[in-house]
């Protein structure tokens, strides 16, 4: 299939490019930009007039609760949700049940994933087997299984001799490790930020220093064995900066943090509203703002969804009892938009966290649309507002603290490799 | 956001914190529960208020002293009184907390006087509930127990009358206290100028003076000159681990002794929520003597009890 999407402002990172352009796709892959390659016979035309062409979104973090806890979501309700939200490659951390520990349960999700001909997704495998921070994993049979990375998802290695000599070995086979910076003693019992919300609500704190103690040691550990670590959903404003002195220093190390990480703060909680209860904790407004410079910097890579949906009874629980988590792959677009329109971050740098800088974290091809790329594609109308209701939502996961508030831009087509896996609405085609 | 205590009108809905209530509510129901204190003192200690309402004490968590003084409060409205130890029942089968509310809700209870474990479960509930249902919060893990801030802050009226002329210091474990959270919310709202935490930096919460207190670590300056000492209890679990080496040692810095009290003013009152460990935050000599009003506390618990019930359930 041929494809010509016409009369849109193509915004690509990567290269640098914000213009009118048209883009002209063939066999699965971008066949021209701008002017149409010789013999281009379009099978079917895309009118993008008044909107934005973008390369499908890059989400290095979204739980699609396959295996095991398919009651909260499936992969067919997540991987329409992706594409729903313009979201065309994404990593999924290894916490299913059991974890992404075995390659033959690797396979065995890669191959459901394809077949459903939605978003393409990476899957993250376990560091240590069972995630339970003892054993390592098998990386490389996991590697060969299609695993991407290694992580412990949000369970700990309690042990440092462990977490040093993962490192090393990951090293040793030139893998990246993903980690969450958490201490897991200061944290114990911890469901929310140790300030002066979590104070007045009674809520049990995690204190920023669990992030900070963590990221320390993760940080000398990559000074040590020269790992590529990627380092996730930063939310304290001092890992901020300890990010930014390792890159400076030359480590090899790369973050992300939470759409929701960027908006909201602890002030949000409320009256123990559980669709805040997320992990890490939403911080001090002080570490919200400097998450925020740290997104506009750079030091801050990219922004992930940290899609995490969690069943409506795990919700309607007190505040410490209740799951974790917030649905965000459909988030991740306007999420990010709204922080560029706030903090008046061109659209091009603004986009390129959630394309560009997220698949050369993974180092995969997709987040542009140079010539010669996947055919991944996200076409949206930046003008409409969505208002989020449980009903807006594809996902299985209605669980969001954005309920409610209307949010910029509306996915109206999107491509993974040249096919088109969602619209909205089809018009003078 | 609205309160989530008032109804639209403005009116006392639920009870569910101290923090945030409006002055004239907090001193209605210190006004409405000295009305009450007369009753109880009678030999016919009824009256019909709450005839035909049907409360439940929903206890998730172990407790005798404030659920019965709930039942006894209750019954002297003439409400039907329904107790349920719910840690024992449904729970343990796997019941949800709302699911639990919605039956009892469908045997029609009028009130719900709810303990859980769990900081926000009674905000939980009352967000659930329909309109014509009252929730009293009788203690959510460390958030808030307001009918003791209140009965504590109706105490120290009742022997000290003025709130902004007071000392109040409260001593001991601050952390896990709900109680102290909320009478600091009562000491505030009714103007109290010098409001004091003493305890060690381990039994206090990140950021403590926030909520509007001077932190003290050391008893005898905290003590000087104050007008009311409130001594928490201090759990057993909390006495060895990394919070505190041992009994004997937080007696040592902080159990209130005839000799650490004789810094407080001379007509200064001791005050203790229940049930005291002696020797552990209070020496027998102090929780027997003459500045100890623990008992009467227990005594306004009723009244105040009453006030609560009486305002919440006798609009409708």
């Amino acid at each position: 299939m041929k494809i010509h999407v016409k009369g849109g402002r193509l915004v690509d990172p990567k290269n640098r490019v914000d213009a009118a352009r048209d883009l002209f796709i063939a066999e699965g892959r971008i066949a021209g930009v701008g002017a149409s390659p010789g013999g281009f016979k379009a099978d079917r035309t895309i009118d993008a007039t008044g909107l934005m062409v973008m390369p499908g979104l890059v989400d290095l973090s979204a739980r699609l609760r396959e295996p095991g806890l398919e009651y909260k979501a499936t992969l067919d309700s997540e991987l329409y949700a992706a594409v729903a939200g313009g979201v065309t490659s994404l990593a999924c951390p290894p916490d299913t049940d059991p974890p992404l520990d075995e390659p033959g349960l690797v396979e065995m999700l890669t191959r459901r994933a394809s077949s459903l001909h939605l978003a393409q997704i990476y899957p993250v495998g376990a560091l240590t087997a069972k995630l339970e921070g003892e054993r390592l994993a098998e990386m490389a049979m996991l590697r060969h299984a299609g695993c991407v990375a290694f992580s412990q998802a949000d369970a700990p290695i309690k042990d440092t001799m462990v977490l040093w000599r993962a490192l090393q070995y990951a090293a040793t086979l030139g893998y990246s490790v993903w980690l969450r910076p958490q201490d897991p003693f200061v944290s114990r019992e911890g469901v929310a930020h140790d300030g002066d919300v979590a104070t007045r609500l009674g809520l049990p704190g995690i204190p920023a220093f669990a992030e900070t103690i963590a990221l320390a040691t993760i940080l000398e550990l990559v000074r040590a064995t020269g790992t590529t670590v990627h380092i996730c959903r930063l939310s304290t404003a001092t890992a901020v900066d300890m990010v930014r002195q390792a890159k400076a220093e030359g480590l090899p190390v790369t973050s992300d943090v939470g759409a929701h990480h960027v908006h909201l703060s602890e002030m949000d909680l409320g009256y123990y509203d559980s669709h805040c209860h997320l992990v890490p904790p939403l911080r001090s407004l002080r570490d919200r703002d400097a998450l925020q410079a740290g997104v506009g910097d750079g030091t801050i890579d990219a922004i992930c969804s940290d899609h995490t949906p969690v069943d409506e009874d795990a919700k309607l629980m007190p505040f410490s009892e209740s799951g974790p988590g917030a649905t965000g792959l459909e988030l991740l677009l306007p999420l990010t938009l709204k922080w560029a329109q706030e903090k008046k971050v061109s659209i091009v740098d603004a986009l390129a966290r959630v394309t560009s800088e997220p698949a050369r974290i993974l180092k995969i091809e997709a987040g542009h649309l140079g010539v010669g790329a996947p055919a991944d594609v996200c076409v949206f109308d930046p003008e409409i507002y969505v208002k989020v209701t449980p009903r807006s939502l594809r996902s299985q996961g209605k669980n969001t603290p954005f309920l409610g508030y209307e949010l910029p831009g509306q996915v109206r087509y999107t491509l993974v490799a040249g096919d088109v896996t969602y619209q909205v609405e089809t018009r003078n085609e | 956001m609205r309160n989530p205590q008032l109804n639209e009108k403005g009116d006392l809905q639920h009870l569910l914190n101290v923090e945030g209530l409006p002055r004239e509510h907090l001193v209605r129901i210190l006004d409405t529960a000295a009305s009450f204190v007369g009753v109880t003192e009678r030999d016919v200690k009824k009256v019909p208020l709450l005839r035909g309402k049907s409360v439940f004490n929903l206890f998730f968590e172990p407790s005798t002293r404030t659920r019965t003084t709930f039942e006894i409060a209750a019954k002297r409205l003439s409400a039907d009184v329904i107790n349920l130890n719910i840690s024992t029942s449904s729970q343990s089968k796997g019941e949800t907390l709302l699911d639990t509310i919605d039956n009892l809700a469908a045997m029609h209870a009028d009130m719900f006087v709810v303990r859980h474990a769990a900081s926000g479960a009674a905000h939980l509930i009352a967000r659930h509930v329909a309109p014509h249902h009252h929730v009293i919060n009788a203690g959510d893990g460390r958030h808030a127990h307001p009918t003791q801030g209140l009965l504590d802050a109706y105490t120290i009226r009742h022997y000290k009358s003025d709130f902004s002329r007071l000392s109040v210091a409260i001593v001991g474990d601050i952390l896990h206290s709900r109680v102290a959270r909320s009478l600091i919310h009562a000491l505030n709202i009714l103007g109290t100028p010098d409001v004091r935490v003493i305890a060690p930096q381990t039994l206090l919460p990140t950021g403590v003076a926030q909520l509007g207190v001077r932190v003290f670590h050391n008893m005898n300056e905290g003590l000087r000159d104050v007008d009311v000492v409130v001594m928490l209890r201090l759990q057993n679990e909390r006495m060895k681990g990394p919070l505190l080496p041992s009994a004997q040692e937080f007696f040592k810095c902080y159990g209130l002794t005839a000799e650490k009290l004789a810094l407080a003013k001379p007509d200064a009152i001791v005050m203790h929520p229940g049930p005291m460990n002696r020797g552990v935050e209070i020496d027998s000599s102090v929780a027997d003597g003459g500045q100890a009003v623990i008992l009467p506390q227990v005594t306004f618990g009723i009244a105040v009890r009453m006030a609560v019930m009486s305002i919440l359930g006798g609009g409708s």
